[in-house]
């Protein structure tokens, strides 16, 4: 066992955990972060992607113990002052999901892409969603859903300045 | 998964310690193919060391006419980089079609090396480019570091540091990717440099990573796309899988060197 401290969706926590725990298994079992999926198993699919320091990860594929010292955020710290964030409201308006398993991994991946390239083409966001795999939609609303989102942060950011 | 312990040490010398400890130690890179093995059950080991708090190993300088890079740099920080773009920008584009962005954001240069995977992209990019791989005992040229499927010249304890890539004249890694794994098919860097053509093949051999010393002899006569003959290699000594047969992975190296070249001449 070994004893780490990170700090997830901004409240610190600090707990005991087995050395092979999976950082998906820690905020889903431990946590109860349930919001966050596991699908293939195998780093494949992307529905457990989290961000650990801003940077999309897919959280099958790291182990707890190695998020110790760092920040690690999920699908539930999105929401501020009641309000989805831009890239969940336009999942919702676009209809980007039909059974939603894929949604937090896309989500969480597609808000890595708008914080690394605010203005991307369609051609740029299906390339980006690779790891992201949804059987529903055919990716069609939610490559709409990405380029409403990066629209509507782009507008908040003009509205800012 | 079996249990293991796990430590992450700031410094090399206490790595190298922690690696000569236990029964079975392994160090722990990036971890995108060595987490999802262990989940597998198809590798035990008594702990992992894992690299990633270990600043010497991190890092890109350009010194003269090489780009060095530290073994624990990402794919998805070499795909980015300026220096690298600037210096080889072959190496960026390899960077940037390993796996997907999460897995870029995770996995290491050092790590794929090390694992010598039949079918990854930078041991190409390493024999392609006529790399040295730098550990914490010696330099090793890519000539002799890929021994193997899954095999290389390290030996029990040895660590990666870093990678030099001398700056070719021009560089072009073209590869057809499988469609499900983004794992090549049949991937081919091909470079023009001081030390003449190097055409280095990965994803068709059934011993890993090879040099095309039919090519890279019609290359050396004439660089144009058109002179690239048929693969010299035979079908015996290439996969043949679900995926593709021996003589489609053969057809692709040409088809896939030609466009390396047409690509690095256009």
């Amino acid at each position: 066992m070994r004893r780490i401290t990170m700090t997830v969706n901004g409240r610190e926590i600090t707990c005991e955990v087995e050395e092979r725990l999976l950082l998906v298994q820690f905020l889903r079992e431990t946590l109860k972060l349930t919001g966050t999926h596991v699908g293939c198993d195998t780093s494949q699919c992307g529905v457990c992607v989290v961000h650990v320091d801003g940077q999309s990860i897919k959280s099958c594929s790291m182990l707890a113990v190695q998020a110790d010292g760092r920040s690690v955020t999920t699908i539930e710290g999105l929401m501020k002052d009641g309000e989805m964030h831009p890239m969940q409201a336009a999942f919702h308006d676009q209809h980007g999901l039909q059974c939603g398993f894929c949604t937090p991994g896309m989500v969480m991946s597609a808000i890595d892409l708008l914080q690394k390239n605010p203005d991307p083409t369609e051609q740029e966001i299906r390339e980006w969603l690779e790891g992201n795999l949804c059987r529903c939609t055919g990716y069609h609303n939610i490559v709409k859903a990405v380029r409403q989102a990066a629209t509507a942060i782009s507008r908040q950011g003009e509205a800012r300045t | 998964m079996y249990n293991f312990t796990y430590s992450n040490p700031e410094m090399l010398s206490d790595a190298e310690h922690l690696l000569g400890t236990g029964e079975s130690p392994t160090l722990l890179a990036g971890g995108q193919t060595l987490l999802p093995t262990l989940k597998l059950r198809l590798a035990q080991h008594s702990s992992l060391v894992d690299l990633g708090r270990i600043v010497a190993l991190k890092g890109i300088v350009a010194e003269g006419s090489c780009l060095r890079i530290g073994a624990m740099t990402t794919h998805w920080e070499v795909a980015s980089s300026a220096t690298v773009a600037a210096a080889i920008p072959a190496l960026s584009q390899l960077a940037g079609m390993i796996g997907d962005p999460q897995v870029r954001h995770r996995g290491t240069i050092g790590g794929s090396v090390a694992n010598n995977d039949p079918s990854a992209d930078y041991p190409a990019g390493c024999l392609g480019l006529g790399a040295t791989i730098h550990t914490n005992r010696r330099d090793i040229s890519a000539d002799d570091f890929f021994v193997g499927m899954f095999e290389t010249a390290l030996e029990n304890g040895e660590i990666i540091t870093a990678l030099s890539f001398p700056v070719p004249e021009v560089a072009t890694y073209v590869k057809y990717p499988n469609p499900a794994s983004r794992y090549a098919l049949v991937g081919v860097m091909v470079s023009k440099g001081v030390s003449g053509i190097r055409v280095a093949v990965t994803g068709a051999g059934n011993a890993g990573v090879f040099r095309d010393t039919a090519i890279e002899a019609a290359l050396q006569k004439n660089f144009v796309a058109d002179a690239v003959p048929e693969s010299g290699v035979s079908e015996d000594t290439l996969m043949s899988d679900m995926h593709a047969a021996a003589d489609y992975r053969k057809h692709l190296i040409a088809v896939m060197a030609r466009r390396a070249v047409a690509a690095a001449t256009s």
